[in-house]
């Protein structure tokens, strides 16, 4: 009993050491203490303060036409091809217009809106309920740019990230994915099993200077910035076009925007 | 107290290595889970939680539901509760046992579980749902234990436990209640975004826990020379009344809100549990069983002929334990995940090594639980002697 308590009690105090030596309440894990997924960011490495994306999708006609730019992605980050859909790996992907923004389905949209493809990512989201759910800041805000980042060394597999995001942009590892990896990309890095993924987006870029791995393959139709610099294209294309962004009325404020 | 484990007779022991055995076997299917990864499982990556989770929930119900012979007898100072509140505990502490088994087979990486401790996340619900598990595991071992200890010992037990008692009644409520808002608080998942959610859980944890406390009840009677009393079943099947009809109406009120507000993020899980959506209704029959059984538990025991017949009433528990577990273990998690966040539906199904794995973590449970009970009724048998 007594040694049974005692155990107790120490889990507690290393708890509570752990409270007091962490800041903790500062809401959301900085890139401090995460020694994986931090690439050195070069003399030439882009910054922002939040970064967005604006996706024309009326540059896009059918479904072929995203096939590079997702294929972009998928070969920078080693993304696996299983044939179990059960296991499948997807950090930007297409889909219909009614499976993009489910709450907004207009009806009787012009029929060419409404069978053009739609490109889905992580948003990035400003107030991302995935980083509020993890219990490890495995997954967390980076204050230095706004992106949501996965530690994958840290992440111990409990997939509540993955129920907290609305948008199904997280996908999980049921198996190791390296044998299934189509063409191995030594610039970045395999993921193990048991971790969770997602779209990063292409940190391991910014930081050498070069724009995310689908925007320079979208040929112009999708283009990336600062949110909160006036000057930035970003800001420009919201300006002059109206956006509409994936369930809005959570309040989570997606940084991918879509021009329709 | 602990030498009165071991004092069985031939029956105790062969259930003792039978459930030894099922340990044994679901534990190679687990050393299999672990070097191939979760995909052993019928989860996706649209179903992110399947059979584990589910379980895990129902049980951290079945933990909280000890509650109910604890209160009566510390704060109403209902006697008759003197008997039994140590099965209510130790069925507790077996309950919480398999509830972090559940979690750490859950786990894509299992070895890194300290890091929840490591790098304590205070946003993160998943964390205190650790912390009050933990807690109400250690506070029913510390009060169960010492109880029992005394009663042996012919003595008061010692008034240093007094505050662990208090704390133990508001706690049992905290587990089921953190457990909910693992699920309710987030965004985007229609099925889950509920106030009533928490509420509902603690009504189906009433139910399901002292029904399964009056099965072991009516057990140790036959098994041993302890009868846990007469009344003492009656006052639980009350208890077990109340909770099962709260439970159904608190459900009929999520099926009011839901299909009157025309909310299709609200109904459409609802409908595709109960109707089927777009053709996909693999749980359809399950959910009009579960519903079933809890109606026929309901009104089995509110009717007092078949609440006061032992017999009747055990078929009732029976009835009310199945129907809140195929609505909680089934219905609750993958209803939440299906549709998913882009309305497409894919459903889940548990795999047989998932089911495995899952019956593996019930005998363990199982096997923590019958200890208990044998140095428990050790203690009773010696007592009344
Ligand atoms: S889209 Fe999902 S994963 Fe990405 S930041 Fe928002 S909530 Fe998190
Ligand atoms: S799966 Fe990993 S990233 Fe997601 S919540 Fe759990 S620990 Fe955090």
């Amino acid at each position: 009993m007594d040694s049974s308590r005692r155990s107790v009690l120490k889990f507690f105090g290393l708890t509570a050491l752990g409270l007091a030596s962490r800041p903790v309440f500062n809401a959301f894990a900085t890139e401090h203490g995460h020694s994986a997924m931090h690439f050195e960011k070069g003399a030439k490495a882009l910054k922002a303060k939040q970064w967005a994306m604006v996706i024309d999708t009326r540059k896009f006609e059918s479904a072929d036409e995203l096939e590079p730019i997702i294929e972009a992605c998928n070969k920078a980050h080693n993304i696996p091809q299983f044939e179990n859909k059960n296991h499948e790996i997807k950090w930007i992907w297409e889909t219909e217009y009614h499976n993009a923004f489910p709450q907004s389905p207009n009806r009787f949209l012009s029929e060419e809106a409404e069978q053009r493809p739609y490109l889905v990512l992580c948003n990035h989201c400003e107030n991302p309920p995935c980083c509020r759910a993890c219990p490890t800041q495995a997954t967390f805000k980076r204050e230095s740019d706004g992106i949501v980042i996965m530690d994958f060394h840290r992440c111990i597999g409990c997939r509540f990230c993955m129920a907290a995001c609305p948008f199904g942009s997280r996908s999980f590892n049921f198996r190791d994915p390296r044998p299934f990896i189509p063409e191995l990309n030594k610039d970045y890095p395999t993921r193990m099993k048991g971790v969770v993924e997602k779209c990063n987006f292409c940190a391991e870029r910014l930081a050498k200077g070069l724009e995310p791995a689908c925007v320079e393959a979208s040929e112009g139709a999708i283009v990336f910035g600062d949110l909160y610099d006036p000057e930035s294209e970003v800001r420009k294309l919201l300006r002059e076009n109206y956006t509409i962004r994936r369930k809005q009325s959570l309040g989570t404020e997606p940084c991918v925007y879509y021009i329709v | 107290m602990l030498e009165l484990a071991v004092k069985g007779d031939k029956k105790y022991w062969s259930w003792v290595v039978a459930l030894l055995a099922v340990i044994g076997g679901a534990f190679l299917i687990y050393l299999w889970q672990l070097k191939f990864g979760l995909g052993i499982t019928g989860m996706s990556r649209d179903v992110s939680w399947g059979f584990y989770i589910a379980n895990f929930t129902y049980l951290v119900g079945v933990a909280a539901g000890g509650v109910m012979v604890v209160l009566p007898y510390y704060l109403h100072d209902y006697k008759a509760y003197g008997r039994i509140t140590v099965l209510g505990e130790f069925l507790a502490i077996g309950a919480i046992v398999m509830c972090l088994l559940f979690i750490i087979v859950d786990l894509g990486q299992p070895m890194r579980i300290l890091n929840v401790w490591l790098y304590p996340t205070p946003h993160s619900v998943l964390f205190w749902d650790t912390i009050v598990l933990n807690g109400y595991l250690f506070l029913n071992i510390v009060v169960g234990w010492n109880v029992l200890e005394a009663e042996r010992n012919n003595v008061h037990y010692q008034a240093w436990l007094k505050p662990f008692i208090y704390i133990s009644i508001p706690w049992a409520v905290s587990i089921h209640t953190v457990t909910a808002y693992l699920y309710c608080g987030l965004p985007g998942r229609g099925f889950w975004l509920t106030a009533i959610l928490a509420p509902r859980f603690l009504a189906s944890a009433f139910a399901a826990g002292p029904a399964l406390l009056i099965l072991l009840c009516l057990f140790v009677r036959k098994v041993s020379r302890f009868d846990p009393g007469r009344e003492q079943i009656q006052s639980l099947a009350k208890t077990v009344a109340y909770a099962i009809c709260i439970n159904v109406f608190f459900f009929l009120c999520e099926v009011f809100v839901a299909f009157y507000s025309n909310i299709p993020e609200h109904m459409d899980h609802l409908k595709y549990l109960f109707a089927g959506l777009h053709g996909h209704g693999l749980l359809v029959p399950w959910m009009w069983a579960s519903l079933i059984l809890m109606v026929v538990g309901i009104i089995m025991t509110v009717t007092p002929l078949t609440r006061k017949n032992e017999t009747t009433l055990a078929c009732a528990c029976v009835a009310i334990i199945v129907g809140t577990w195929i609505d909680k273990g089934l219905g609750m998690i993958s209803g939440g995940f299906v549709p998913n966040p882009l309305h497409q539906v894919n459903e889940y199904a548990p795999t047989l090594p998932e089911i495995g794995i899952t019956i593996g973590v019930y005998a363990a449970g199982a096997l923590v639980l019958t200890i208990l009970y044998k140095i428990a009724v050790g203690v009773k048998e010696e007592v009344r002697a």
